[in-house]
């Protein structure tokens, strides 16, 4: 008996160092991305949706032969927005050879992604990790808008189109997503001449029950109710401003996105007129036509956003790549990559875009409105 | 003041909802001497089999309602005669853990069956909101007040008129002396586990059309509240579980209307502790003498 155990184990340990060997061998036959982004839970829409849009973008890239020449292989793990799941999954595309890390999805778990990423001083590009600390690093880049730049263009575009004077704001005080871009925009109301007659906290305890808030809103003079939150709170309190009979203009950052189908075919009617902040169309332009078509066809789903910010973060890497003509297993693949990324110009769905030294990239916002569940580009009226 | 007037009746709706879940948490712990923690979950499954009748099976309001309540009740007896029966003559940490263990057995449940996403409602209650001059009340809120007041008021005279009730508060009593008077012990638990069900299964129809969304988790929170509610006003005592639900929601409003939308439950928590301090009993409740 004890033999038997004793072979077993040995052949369990002989196993385990096969194991090993296939998985060190980042053998460079391959450009391996590596993701990190919640898969399951409340704000999984978001995960999956970064990962087929960066999975369409490798399966076209492959198709066209790679970057520079080297086949492109997407790793994606699941971290349920926590940062510690975060990280040990960034560990575990370590080990599986990662060569260009994704960072994470949500921006607790890109900053804690981002600490390891710059002692790896692997090339991290996050899709939509949004707050400021995300980038801290000087390996550390985005694809979407920073938290302050929001805030900033949230007030810019309601000055410059005129959509109301008097703002009133609900925000979660316990998400960093929602103060950062709440910060900024109270900060810089007063120079575009908006006047914040309300502002309305509420905690991730207590995020079903909007009904004071709202109360306290209808009770003020205010014209719009401004919402830099996600998209399943302002679910509840669309609908729940919908049954006070509030007829208020809604406008909202990018977390917005996906409000369509949170909210649920029972409810669309809630968010007609509902205007939020994204710098992605899926009209826009035949690319984004296209990207559009593709995507349905490989998912039955309208992409959003995040999608969006997928497809780009992979276009991006192989711009950067091919810039900096480096293949994984190069000397200095590492610096050079990262070097490419101030210098390199990318048409991506989510605007055309150049990168800062400090990894912020530059590009324009765009305002859409919602009606009956569709998005279109907003008119000043 | 109109102000104050709308806070107070979302409060007083909400606080219905509690008051009617705390019902089903002091009416188990009078008779059945346990504090049921799954008995939040329990409103959770009445307001998916609504969506699961009305958004899936297509449905009508009336006939999903009523299978909503026969799933909780079928759901809440099943859970005494599996869970507790056994351990009716346990100390009460073993029954308490088992409760916690049914609760979490129902979350996990849910969570697989309908993932973690949140359902949006059916809007089966469609009342536009009302204006009274100034003053806006929601449609459902005010449905929500009607119907919770009618129905604890029918709850009473169940209580205090009819020969079951009599039975329920013999029990709670006295469990030996009721089962020599030939009282039938488990009878009388069975039907409180029953009545606690139905009454679940209406906060969470209530919950659902006053919020929106239903998820795996959202028994949690309601339970915890109208545990504490029934606590505030004297667990086992009925008339303070509606007293104690009505003023946690009408307290929780005003100080997220008037002091902090982020410090509304430690305020209310606060409000417990300093009720407990004076009267340890709570609001309603009775001092029981131990027999030594």
């Amino acid at each position: 008996m004890k033999k038997i155990f004793a072979i077993a184990l040995a052949a369990m340990m002989i196993t385990v160092m096969f194991a090993g060997c296939g998985n060190s061998g980042s053998d460079d036959a391959s450009f391996v991305i590596g993701g990190v982004g919640p898969l399951t839970g409340d704000y999984a829409t978001y995960g999956i949706s970064v990962k087929q849009g960066a999975e369409l973008a490798v399966k076209e890239i492959n198709e066209a032969g790679g970057i520079n020449g080297v086949p492109v292989e997407l790793l994606f793990e699941d971290d349920q927005v926590d940062a510690e799941m975060a990280v040990n999954a960034y560990n575990k595309l370590m080990d599986d050879g990662m060569d260009v890390s994704l960072g994470a999805v949500t921006s607790g778990a890109c900053i804690a992604v981002s600490e390891k990423a710059n002692e790896d001083g692997i090339l991290m590009l996050t899709p939509s990790g949004s707050q400021v600390e995300c980038i801290q690093y000087p390996n550390g880049f985005r694809i979407c808008f920073g938290d302050p730049e929001q805030g900033v263009n949230a007030a810019k575009f309601l000055a410059n189109n005129n959509v109301a004077k008097k703002i009133a704001i609900i925000y979660d005080k316990s998400n960093d997503y929602s103060n950062g871009i709440k910060e900024t925009f109270v900060s810089v109301a007063p120079e575009y001449g908006l006047e914040i007659v309300s502002e309305q906290a509420f905690t991730n305890q207590s995020n079903t029950d909007f009904s004071v808030q709202l109360q306290t809103i209808a009770g003020t003079d205010a014209e719009l109710i401004f919402l830099p939150i996600y998209a399943q709170e302002a679910a509840y309190i669309l609908t729940q401003a919908q049954s006070m009979g509030m007829e208020h203009i809604f406008f909202g950052g990018d977390g917005m996105d996906g409000i369509v189908e949170k909210i649920g075919a029972d409810n669309v009617s809630a968010t007609d007129g509902l205007l939020f902040l994204t710098p992605f169309d899926t009209q826009a332009d035949e690319q984004n036509i296209k990207f559009t078509a593709d995507y349905q066809a490989a998912y039955n789903a309208i992409p959003d956003q995040f999608a969006g910010d997928g497809y780009d973060a992979i276009y991006t890497i192989k711009a950067a790549a091919e810039h900096a003509n480096v293949k994984p297993g190069d000397a200095d693949f590492n610096e050079k990559i990262i070097a490419a990324m101030t210098e390199i110009t990318v048409d991506g769905t989510t605007g055309t875009m150049t990168w800062s030294a400090d990894g912020a990239p530059e590009k324009a916002a765009a305002v859409v409105v919602l009606q009956d569940g569709v998005a279109t580009p907003y008119t000043a009226k | 003041m109109m102000d104050f007037l709308s806070t107070l009746i979302s409060g007083l709706s909400l606080g219905s909802i509690y008051a009617l879940i705390a019902l089903g948490y002091t009416m188990v712990y009078g008779i059945a001497k346990m504090l049921n923690f799954a008995h939040g979950d329990v409103i959770m499954v009445g307001a998916f089999a609504v969506i699961t009748s009305v958004s899936m099976l297509g449905l009508s309001p009336v006939l999903s309602i009523l299978i909503s309540i026969v799933c909780c009740v079928v759901l809440g007896v099943s859970i005494e005669r599996i869970a507790y029966k056994p351990l009716r003559k346990s100390p009460p940490l073993a029954v308490l853990i088992t409760a916690i263990g049914v609760s979490y057995f129902l979350q996990s449940l849910a969570l697989l069956i309908f993932g973690s996403t949140q359902h949006s409602f059916p809007k089966i209650i469609n009342m536009p909101a009302i204006e009274l001059g100034e003053l806006t009340i929601r449609g459902n809120m005010l449905i929500t007040l009607v119907i919770t007041t009618a129905i604890m008021a029918g709850m009473s005279i169940f209580i205090n008129k009819s020969k079951t009730g009599k039975a329920m508060r013999a029990v709670s009593e006295d469990r030996d002396a009721a089962e020599l008077m030939g009282i039938s012990v488990n009878r009388t638990i069975t039907i409180t586990f029953a009545i606690g069900s139905a009454l679940a299964a209406v906060a969470g129809l209530f919950y659902g059309t006053t919020y929106g969304f239903i998820g795996p988790y959202t028994g949690s929170m309601p339970g915890i509240k109208a545990f504490v509610a029934a606590v505030f006003g004297g667990i086992g005592s009925m008339p303070g579980a509606m007293l104690g639900g009505i003023l946690l929601g009408v307290i929780e409003n005003l100080s997220k209307r008037y002091i902090s939308t982020e410090l509304s439950d430690a305020i209310v928590f606060a409000v417990l502790i300093i009720v407990l301090m004076v009267k340890p009993t709570g609001l309603l409740g009775k001092k029981i003498n131990e027999k030594v």
